[in-house]
């Protein structure tokens, strides 16, 4: 177990639960992870205390970022959530295949944690149900709650923005995946008006969707973050992703 | 669960304003060695509800904590040591978490508190 903690920073795909009413890793959770993976550095750097991933699913995510951040010893924790009661005990068993910890709570969002943990959280991640939907879909019970997100898949994206903003703590960062369907601009604007920045860290195309990783955080820290991303080089990896300014009014980096 | 997600749980149903802190029934309890690291205490500490702390720490049968906690308590190794173990070493397997508010019980069953509402509690 300690090998394999050290030798990987992601979770592996051998070592995971699975249940047929439980999403299992796609190329939406891959991307968040590499997402996560290319931003480690900073990651490590900003010494986040607490972390949280909303909807959990197989507990791939929350598992891989604890990979790569490191357990009580440097001083992290960890709490995921999830709506289906399925997966948060798979995401407790994969948790467990790779001998890592977060406290799991079974509900909506964070529902129950969310005034205690106000301004209290440094990391949130999400790959939420981003696909649009007929609404009725939106909270069905098991399997179809990973991924019906409503009108413009929006439905659910829509309740969590709110809370993360509640949850984040002054230096948070906020790490969520959508897709084209979503109106990512408009996230992004709508995150603006809360005081945040963003920036597209992943983006990766297969021949049905756009999947895009997008990263928040709140304004006035951003120039600094900005500065020392710049200073320290940190910003070259970008290059890797093909960062076509894709939607209206975004050039650059930013959007 | 370990104590310190039972501190930052409160009872969500709606109209319901003083749903913290969440009494605890544990049937089942874990110990679970981990590095005590003294800057999280610190800093972790001003957001910390001691009553509720010591109060569940109590009802799983670690009375090691005392009563009430200031800050100036954290330059002692003993006092770090016990607020490490109540807080990050016991885990909460089974047991039930009780409004105390409404009287709501919220089962946790293998380490994983269920705070799903209802639809009429929403
Ligand atoms: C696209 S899946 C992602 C699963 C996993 N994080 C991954 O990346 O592989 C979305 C997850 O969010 C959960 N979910 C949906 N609505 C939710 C809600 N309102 N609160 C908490 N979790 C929710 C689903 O049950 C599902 O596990």
């Amino acid at each position: 177990m300690v090998s394999s903690k050290s030798l990987h920073k992601t979770a592996q795909i051998r070592l995971l639960s699975r249940h047929p009413e439980v999403y299992e890793p796609c190329d939406d959770s891959f991307a968040l992870v590499d997402a996560l993976l290319a931003d480690r550095a900073n990651l490590l750097q900003h010494k986040p205390r607490l972390c949280m991933e909303v909807g959990c699913g197989s507990g791939y995510v929350i598992t891989s970022l604890a990979l790569m951040l490191g357990e009580e010893n440097s001083g992290v924790h960890y709490f995921a959530t999830d709506i289906n009661p399925h997966a948060v005990e798979v995401t407790r068993a994969t948790l467990e295949a790779h001998g890592v910890h977060a406290e799991i709570i079974s509900t909506d969002i964070a529902s129950g944690l969310h005034k205690r943990l106000a301004g209290m959280i440094d990391v949130v991640v999400v790959n939420p149900p981003y696909v649009p939907t007929p609404e009725e879909e939106v909270g069905c019970e098991g399997i179809t709650a990973s991924w019906a997100g409503g009108e413009n898949g929006r439905k659910v994206i829509d309740r969590i923005l709110p809370v993360v903003d509640e949850l984040l703590s002054g230096k948070g960062w906020f790490y969520m995946v959508t897709l084209t369907a979503n109106n990512p601009s408009q996230i992004c604007r709508l995150m603006r008006e809360k005081g945040y920045a963003s920036r597209i860290i992943v983006q990766r195309s297969t021949e049905e969707e756009s999947l895009h990783v997008i990263k928040f955080w709140r304004e006035d820290i951003a120039e600094i973050e900005g500065a020392r991303a710049v200073a320290s080089g940190s910003e070259s990896w970008l290059s890797q992703f093909p960062l076509k300014s894709f939607w209206r009014g975004s050039t650059g980096s930013s959007c | 669960m370990r104590l310190l997600t039972h501190n930052m749980l409160s009872c969500n149903i709606k109209g319901v304003s003083n749903g913290f802190p969440l009494r605890l029934e544990a049937e089942k309890w874990v110990e679970k060695e981990v590095e005590l690291n003294a800057d999280f205490l610190r800093g972790i500490f001003p957001k910390i509800e001691w009553k509720a702390l010591a109060g569940a720490a109590r009802a799983i049968g670690y009375d090691a904590l005392p009563d009430e906690a200031d800050a100036s308590m954290l330059d002692s190794d003993d006092f770090l040591s016990h607020f490490h173990h109540a807080l990050l070493e016991l885990h909460v397997e089974e047991g039930t978490l009780v409004c105390p508010e409404t009287g709501r019980r919220f089962p946790i069953n293998k380490g994983i508190p269920n705070m799903l509402l209802h639809e009429d509690e929403v």
